[in-house]
């Protein structure tokens, strides 16, 4: 009987401290189904790219409130090419102005969830975008 | 290329596909064993189970940057819960060895229990043997201690290492018989904490109470947060590695073992065949209708399947 489970990988990059809105987000995803691997504060992209490939994810949430998404966002995106991993699909959250995302997006972040995007949305997302391995 | 050549050639991500295709039960996984199969059987595996909040997580971070520093390559398996419910999970262990995710000589997998114990237990085999092949000298199986699910993963080491904390009080008295028994070593951690005489006389007394066998695992303390006894638990771990050599203790351990993984394959693999031959889903549901009606019962129904399949054959 095979049943494939979704996996996620719920990463704080860079150094602000707080971690509110990851947990919730992560706690809605393992409420619908999925594995959410959950790392803790204050990882580099290095750290968080080598977790996602040990870690097989389907799904990279980056979480950002410090202002730094515009350098650390991009340089996971660049980790994962290198790494030959571009396959792993990255969303983006926390604190991110409108103008920001056209340039994320480009670099390759698939979604940015804004603050207040209903956790159904972020989880329907998580659902319906397949992988392709 | 081929997935199991991937892994020999030490490519980092087919493990990491290989472990999700045996946690999902993925048929094409069964093929890839057995192409890695040649290349297990070295490393020592080391099982940590305690109750939740013992430490665990900062104590394999501690032992492996210790076994870093002998040059050993390390597998870590990560195992928590899963809701029973959802079979979701938040899989957490890592927090505690963020250092550890950009060595190049560890390998660490989360992994949900997902709600099927004997499952789980075929998976996490079958993700020691892939880190096995891949080349790990040490692989640590992490899981919470909390009863039959814990003996049953530890059935996968050849080391297990039971964790405690003082301040559980009588807690201690809730350690059944059959887990102290799989303890080879035993570990207070949080020593920097009051209560640590305490949890050491009643560990003892409760070890007195089990068989002596030509192993004494010993009692030890530790303060993982500050790398306290890491090395004291180091060199525990490799005496018993030497006792199990030199005692020939671990050849019958791996002979019984593999004895037990080849039974219940072949038996699995039986029913299968016998279940195609004989049975669709419908019929098998009207069988378990008539068992549970009380017309007949289960060994008589399973013996009726078999003499159906010989007869057709
Ligand atoms: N005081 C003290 N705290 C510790 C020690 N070892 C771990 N901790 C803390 O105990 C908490 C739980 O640790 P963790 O490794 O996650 O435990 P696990 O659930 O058994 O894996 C963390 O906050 C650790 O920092 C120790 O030796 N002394
Ligand atoms: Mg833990």
């Amino acid at each position: 009987m095979s049943e494939r489970r979704i996996r996620v990988l719920i990463a704080k990059p860079g150094l602000d401290g707080h971690d509110r809105g990851a947990k919730i987000v992560a706690r809605a995803l393992r409420d619908a189904g999925m594995e959410v691997i959950y790392t803790g504060l204050h990882q580099t992209p290095e750290q968080i790219v080598e977790t996602a490939i040990q870690e097989d994810v389907d799904f990279i949430g980056l979480s950002c409130l410090s202002g730094a998404h515009m350098t650390l966002f991009p340089r996971v995106m660049d980790l994962l090419r290198k790494n030959d991993a571009s396959d792993i699909i990255v969303t983006g959250g926390g604190i991110i102005p409108e103008e920001d995302i056209p340039s994320l997006k480009e670099s390759g972040i698939s979604v940015i969830f804004g603050p207040g995007t209903p956790l159904d949305e972020i989880i329907d997302y998580h659902k319906n975008t397949i992988r392709k391995h | 290329m081929e997935i199991a050549d991937r892994i020999l050639k030490g490519d980092r991500r087919a493990v990491a596909r290989l472990i999700s295709m045996v946690e999902d039960s993925d048929p094409l996984a069964v093929e890839a064993l057995g192409i890695l199969h040649p290349h297990t059987g070295k490393a020592h595996i080391i099982g940590i189970t305690g109750p939740p909040g013992a430490g665990k997580s900062t104590l394999v971070d501690r032992l492996v940057k210790s076994y870093l520093l002998l040059n050993k390559r390390i597998g870590i398996i990560a195992v928590d819960p899963s809701s029973p419910f959802t079979g979701g999970a938040i899989l957490g262990d890592r927090i505690r060895m963020s250092d550890l995710n950009t060595e190049p000589n560890v390998f660490i997998r989360s992994m949900g229990t997902r709600g099927h114990l004997g499952g789980l237990s075929r998976a996490t085999g079958d993700a020691v043997k892939i880190l096995d092949a891949f080349g790990m000298d040490k692989i640590i199986i992490e899981t919470v201690g909390a009863g039959q699910s814990e003996v049953e993963i530890a059935s996968h080491a050849h080391t297990t290492i039971l964790v405690e904390m003082p301040g559980l009080g009588d807690d201690i008295q809730t350690i059944k018989a059959g887990i102290m028994e799989i303890g080879d070593i035993f570990v207070i951690n949080k020593a920097d904490r009051q209560g640590a005489d305490r949890t050491e006389m009643e560990l003892r007394a409760m070890l007195e109470l089990s068989d002596a066998g030509e192993w004494t695992p010993p009692i030890l303390r530790t303060i993982a947060s500050n790398s306290d006894g890491i090395v004291a638990l180091r060199d525990g771990i490799e005496s018993h590695l030497v006792y199990l050599k030199s005692s020939g203790k671990l050849d019958i351990l791996n002979h019984q073992r593999t004895r037990e993984e080849f039974l219940s394959i072949l038996g699995g693999e039986i029913s299968k065949i016998i279940l195609d031959k004989v049975m669709d889903g419908s019929k098998l549901d009207a069988l378990v209708a008539r068992i549970l009606k009380r017309e007949i019962d289960p060994y008589k129904a399973a013996c009726d399947c078999i003499r159906e399949f010989s007869e057709n054959r």
